[in-house]
């Protein structure tokens, strides 16, 4: 190894020299982590970006394992699932790692779109950060929504036909989508065996591509923070942000303590409640799927009933189904739908601070609407709570052009 | 360079980019061919579409008021004998029905008269909300306790709220747009009826 150029030789091993003159071992490194300079001043809100990513890792592990004992059959499904319950080793702890994933998933990521409109970081230059967020917030849909039939449960059955009947009602071509996409007359052992299919690796493979072009826009335009100051407007003499600190290890220890909090709010629900009262693992779905009938009172899983709220507000067929699709798709405008320059919820004014509270709490209570039968108390709430969700995107571009802002500071605070 | 050169460089250029522009559109027309195979795997398939066969519902057991389901292409079938009771109820409340004549309705031509019936005794229905595809529930009696108040006997889909009444005709102001589907069923005999088949296909109408 004498014969090298010793032109690396500060801290760096003659083995990652070796590496690094045949692929860009520490360049990527230092790009994505150890040179990687983020606001000094993350707070509560940005550990959820890194608990999305352990969250993945889970689910594609034990699923992973899942399927190996796993029968994508209309006889053999859910009975695989009771043999994994009982009769695999560990076989119960995977599956729930698994059912309570997808639950924690979508805690997760509903805390970290929060974020997004609390400092404005779907704004210039992170527009593309914030699309790319959302196509991986939609494709996540599509996985747990397919991941839901595998168990073939009463939920799991009924579920499915509910939402793919909603393709049903587009005018023209709706029926045949619905068929194209059952591939039989009603939900059948074809769905089961296509929903397998992209489940297990078509919509996976598109969510890991889709997080790692996240992750490149992120570090190409740098993180926003919770004063939404550019921390590259300010450097130092050597180019660095003299408000910003290396991801490793300042951000990566942070994360670590995160995680373990996580980790043991996650092992709680786990261990002691891996049904999540019922709506992690819905009770109807611990009887086999029956075509015949539909179980008494059929919900989605919680992480979609605010937009089940909505479908179900609406008293047309076709137009719920538009409501509910335009209540997910209005998101990706949110950077062209929020005219104010001021980032931070921190010096925005008023009418944007009253108008994301009715926001979160339309929300929320759309969700709680979701989950319940429909009364008709129930569904004149759901209309005021779906009108006052749609009120949000709609007014938000005027009062935001012309808000009254409090002063940004020059560097974070 | 001479000009004469120049000029042939051009025209190589020219022709690169005519032969790479056309290179791409048949390329991409083929690729446009290759995507037929998988989309159209997606359809049902010949043993889907051979499980469609009809069945037969023996109703010589069935009383009156009572209903029996029959799975039909894998879909729930209903077959309930109605009451005089009942018919007369149906004939008296149409006010409340969006499609009372069923003309926004899929049923069979055989069918489409007040009843929705082929033997006004006897209702034959597909059991699946044409809303978002849940099975109602049959609450037959006048006034169930488990129903909205002033229920006149029929079926609530517990998914989403829709109301029909025992004709399968849907109320006003519920989230299905339309009746419930007949399917094409004749009479074997007096107490047994095909379903998936039109009369004209064979048996008496």
């Amino acid at each position: 190894m004498s014969h090298q150029t010793n032109e690396s030789s500060a801290g760096k091993s003659s083995l990652l020299a070796w590496f690094d003159e045949r692929y860009p071992v520490s360049s990527t490194w230092n790009k994505h982590v150890g040179e990687y300079y983020a606001p000094k001043n993350f707070n509560f809100w940005y550990f959820f970006g890194s608990l999305a990513l352990i969250v993945l890792v889970n689910q594609i592990v034990t699923g992973i394992w899942l399927t190996m004992s796993y029968q994508p059959t209309g006889a053999d499904a859910f009975n695989s699932v009771e043999y994994i319950m009982r009769d695999v080793e560990w076989g119960w702890l995977l599956r729930y790692l698994h059912s309570t994933g997808a639950s924690a998933f979508f805690i997760v990521i509903y805390l970290h779109m929060m974020r997004g409109f609390l400092y404005g970081s779907y704004k210039k230059p992170r527009e593309l950060v914030w699309v790319i967020g959302m196509l991986l917030f939609l494709v996540l849909m599509g996985e747990a929504f397919m991941g839901y039939l595998l168990p073939w449960g009463q939920m799991s059955f009924w579920g499915a036909q509910v939402i793919i009947s909603l393709f049903g009602a587009i005018p023209i071509i709706g029926p045949d989508l619905a068929l194209w996409i059952r591939g039989d007359f009603v939900i059948s052992e074809v769905t089961l065996n296509r929903f397998f299919a992209l489940h297990v690796i078509a919509l996976p493979l598109l969510l890991v591509i889709l997080v790692f072009m996240h992750l490149v826009a992120l570090h190409h335009v740098g993180s926003n923070n919770p004063d939404g100051v550019e921390i590259k407007k300010l450097k130092d003499s050597k180019g660095i942000p003299l408000d910003g600190i290396r991801f490793h290890p300042y951000y990566s220890v942070k994360d670590a303590m995160g995680a373990v909090f996580f980790f043991i709010l996650f092992a709680l629900v786990l261990f002691y409640a891996p049904e999540g009262g019922g709506f992690f693992i819905e009770a109807p779905n611990f009887e086999p799927a029956n075509p015949l009938k539909t179980p008494e009172h059929i919900v989605p899983v919680w992480y979609f009933t605010p937009f089940y709220a909505i479908l179900r507000a609406i008293p047309d067929k076709f137009l719920g189904v538009v409501a509910m699709g335009i209540a997910v798709v209005i998101i990706f405008a949110m950077p062209w739908l929020d005219r104010c320059k001021v980032k931070s919820i921190r010096y925005r004014g008023n009418s944007y601070k009253v108008l994301l509270s009715i926001l979160v709490i339309s929300f929320i209570v759309l969700g709680f609407l979701g989950t319940q039968p429909s009364t008709p108390l129930y569904t004149k709430l759901a209309q005021i709570f779906t009108a006052l969700y749609f009120m949000f995107f709609l007014v938000l571009p005027f009062t935001s052009a012309n808000e009254k802002t409090k002063p940004v500071p020059e560097r974070v605070t | 360079m001479s000009t004469e050169d120049q000029k042939s460089t051009c025209e190589n250029l020219t022709r690169r980019k005519v032969l790479t522009g056309a290179t791409g559109v048949v390329g991409a027309v083929g690729g446009a061919f290759m995507l037929v195979p998988f989309i159209s795997s997606w359809q049902p398939s010949e043993k889907a579409k051979a499980a469609g066969a009809p069945v037969n519902v023996d109703v010589s057991q069935l009383q009156s008021g009572q209903m029996v389901t029959v799975s039909w292409r894998g879909k729930p079938v209903w077959v309930v004998r109605r009451t005089p009771e009942m018919l007369k109820i149906l004939s008296e409340n149409v006010t409340e029905l969006r499609d009372p004549d069923s003309s926004e309705s899929i049923q069979p031509e055989y069918t489409k008269n007040s009843f929705r019936s082929v033997n006004d005794e006897y209702l034959v229905v597909v059991g699946i909300c044409t809303h978002l595809g849940c099975a109602p529930l049959y609450r037959p009696a006048v006034g169930s306790p488990d129903m909205m108040e002033g229920w006149m006997g029929g079926f609530f889909c517990p998914c989403h709220g829709s109301r029909f009444d025992l004709a399968g005709r849907v109320a006003k102001s519920v989230p299905a747009p339309t009746n419930l589907e007949i399917p094409p069923y004749h009479f074997l005999s007096n107490n047994v009826i095909r379903v998936g088949e039109d009369p004209a296909e064979g048996g008496i109408a």
